[in-house]
């Protein structure tokens, strides 16, 4: 932190307020970076989405693009808009500020980078349950999306139940997460190895997360439950500095943390799984956007607003990627968000480090 | 010396528990004698039954050519080698990594290690047609090492690698790394068909030849293991404590990150990328004998070597005359383990 020079002009003669003024304008350049990330975050989600909603096989001019975005277009300019691009985009949006938000509320709750939902097994319950449905009970579509909805909660469940013990701290939930992940990925692999081999290519496919086959039935579902669990969190949010408080401090200063990590936990749950049952568990989206966006806000921060951006970019630009990069082949958005997010998060992490502070 | 260590509790409160526990020699011993029964069940149980006496007698008195005893010889006896190796490895590098990143979630499983020898592995059959285990196990040595470096390398830019740096490092690693060998897999069926089997982590078709190439490694590697275990009790106490001390934190982390590199690479192309093992294993010992790594990481080794050949014999039990794979048996098995002990309230701190 560097100090500020002259940042209170008024106040040469008295040390308090030299030292307020200083303390009032770093505070305000913290929120003026933050409100800039997010700004630049959100503009690069647009341009995203602007680009993803222009460019493809179809050929279509942006004036025919947006001719057919408000009813105008022709009918094959409105199938190819409003069927196959805009769901793409809305689902990339759902999916990804879901997996952010819940990423870092996992990250921040349990106060470690590695306890994200994909490391801690709810995502792969979600898979399991999802894999599982399809190679042994040859299920489709919807059924599931259920599937993967239940098998997040029903691990996110077996975690609470495992790790509760007056209340619920950090570490303990995170190790019981670890195992159930470890249970959950010897099951998978099990299933894996047993199934004919096309088929446990297609599980493979869903397991690494898709948008490109959503309809408007499923968005709206989806699309309905993550705004409800985003107002939440954005009224929750206030209590979050408490989360980043040790049990001891928290017990110290006479606070209960208990509640708000219950509250933070529940709708990181909430967000994954129904991203996960939307789109497949899009890799890494909920592990990478929370340290990218503390990095890029600064720390000290829960950077909550900031995280979802940052899925919601990531799982957009990554789809854009998917779609054009890969000439003729059609690539789950899956495997382009480890690959563009992870580079540069070790990016921000090695830069971070120059700088001296943490990543 | 070794028991004052595990005296009082890290919040400082004396703890009934961890007064309790057996002297760590006699919990090494123990555990010995424990990796000894399994072993020789290993031999004595599978598929074909085969009497205990003919089991004596194929190390005791040799006939060429007999199937019961060439089964012990050749087929049963690679396995437990290999898996003591594997788990022997998989155990040391846990306590190793635990110890040095001061993150009780590091495993070679969550610094990028397995996902580097995955990498490489499938790159190996996808591009270049390698097929058998043994063919593997350069690429994987290579993939995990890579990795490993890599992690090392932009954890540690300009100054020391913090802890929750290097953990979020592998953590990107792996995101980097998964995607690309998910990508390999969907293009191309024949590899996934290879590569589904190796990445369970399996015992099974190894041959003593995989061991007698890769030993030198194993023992390097857990000489500087054991050089680095007194420094880990001083750097338990903090950067500045261990220097004042007199450890020299760079010639330390350096042994350590060569110490980690070469077992973790050996463990992964031995059996193949087994997650959660040596951090079950590096808990329950530290639950057993306390922080003190001097005992910490024999034990997490022996405890290592233990689950995995258990595994593997339960693996050849439960759905005989077919086999589950021993990663597959050890993720199922272990981690109920680590539930147990982390629910007693043991291991979990560091």
């Amino acid at each position: 932190m560097t100090a500020a020079p002259l940042v209170a002009p008024a106040a040469a003669g008295d040390p308090v307020e030299v030292v307020a003024g200083r303390v009032a304008a770093a505070r305000s350049r913290r929120r003026r970076r933050a409100a800039s990330v997010l700004v630049a975050l959100t503009l690069v989600a647009l341009a995203a989405a602007v680009a993803s909603m222009v460019l493809g096989a179809a050929g279509l001019t942006v004036g025919e693009v947006v001719a057919a975005l408000v009813g105008q277009g022709s009918p094959k300019a409105e199938f190819v808009v409003l069927r196959l691009r805009l769901p793409r985009v809305v689902a990339a949006i759902v999916a990804g500020t879901a997996l952010g938000l819940g990423g870092a509320l996992f990250q921040t709750t349990l106060r470690n980078a590695l306890a994200s939902p994909d490391i801690l097994g709810v995502t792969g319950g979600a898979s399991l349950a999802a894999v599982g449905s399809m190679l042994l009970l040859g299920l489709e579509g919807p059924a599931v999306a259920l599937a993967a909805f239940a098998g997040a909660l029903v691990v996110a469940g077996l975690m609470w139940g495992l790790a509760w013990r007056d209340g619920l701290t950090g570490i303990r939930f995170v190790l019981v997460g670890i195992g159930l992940a470890s249970i959950v990925s010897g099951l998978l692999g099990w299933l894996l190895t047993r199934a004919e081999v096309r088929e446990a290519s297609e599980a493979l496919v869903w397991m690494v997360g898709g948008i490109g086959s959503i309809g408007w039935p499923e968005l709206a579902t989806a699309g309905g439950a993550v705004v409800v669990l985003l107002i939440a969190t954005a009224l929750f949010s206030p209590r979050m500095p408490l989360l980043s408080l040790s049990d001891d401090s928290a017990r110290s200063l006479g606070l209960d943390a208990t509640r708000a990590r219950v509250t933070a936990i529940l709708l990181g749950v909430g967000l994954v799984a129904v991203a996960t049952a939307l789109a497949g568990p899009i890799a890494f989206v909920a592990l990478v956007s929370a340290p990218i966006a503390r990095a890029l806000v600064g720390h000290g921060q829960a950077a909550l607003a900031a995280s979802a951006l940052t899925g919601a970019a990531m799982v957009l630009v990554a789809d854009l990627v998917a779609q054009h990069a890969f000439a003729g082949v059609a690539v789950p958005v899956g495997i382009v968000t480890g690959l563009i997010g992870a580079p540069y998060l070790l990016w921000l992490i090695a830069r971070g480090n120059r700088k001296g502070s943490d990543g | 010396m070794p028991r004052t260590a595990t005296v009082t509790h890290p919040t400082g409160a004396p703890d009934r528990r961890i007064r309790r526990r057996l002297p760590p020699a006699a919990t090494l011993g123990i555990a010995v004698g424990l990796l000894a029964v399994v072993a020789i069940a290993s031999l004595a149980i599978g598929a074909r039954q085969i009497p205990f006496d003919v089991v004596v007698q194929a190390f005791t008195a040799p006939v060429p050519g007999d199937p019961d005893q060439v089964v012990v010889r050749d087929l049963r006896l690679p396995r437990v080698i290999i898996g003591i190796m594997a788990g022997a490895a998989f155990g040391v590098v846990a306590a190793i990594l635990q110890g040095a990143t001061r993150n009780p979630l590091a495993d070679p499983g969550l610094l990028g290690i397995n996902a580097g020898a995955s990498l490489a592995v499938v790159t190996a059959i996808s591009f270049l047609g390698v097929a058998s285990p043994f063919g593997f196990i350069w690429f994987a040595f290579a993939g995990a090492a890579l990795a490993a470096v890599v992690v090392f390398l932009i954890g540690s830019v300009g100054g020391g690698a913090s802890p929750a740096r290097l953990a979020l490092t592998g953590a990107a690693v792996t995101a980097a790394t998964t995607p690309l060998i998910t990508l390999l897999l969907i293009r191309d069926v024949g590899t996934l068909s290879q590569y589904r089997f190796w990445s369970v982590g399996s015992l099974a078709g190894r041959g003593l030849e995989t061991a007698s190439v890769l030993w030198p490694f194993l023992v390097g590697g857990l000489v500087l293991a054991a050089w680095l275990a007194g420094r880990m009790n001083l750097l338990a106490l903090g950067d500045d404590v261990a220097r004042g001390l007199g450890v020299r934190l760079s010639t330390t982390r350096i042994v350590t990150a060569v110490a980690v590199i070469v077992l973790a690479a050996t463990a992964t192309s031995l059996a193949g990328p087994i997650a959660l093992l040596g951090l079950a294993v590096a808990h329950a010992a530290r639950g057993l004998v306390g922080a003190d790594y001097r005992w910490l990481t024999p034990l997490a080794g022996v405890l290592g070597a233990i689950v995995l050949v258990a595994a593997d014999v339960i693996g050849r039990v439960v759905v005989a005359p077919a086999e589950l794979e021993a990663g597959i048996v050890a993720a199922i098995v272990g981690a109920p383990v680590l539930i147990a002990l982390v629910r007693r309230g043991r291991g979990a701190s560091l």
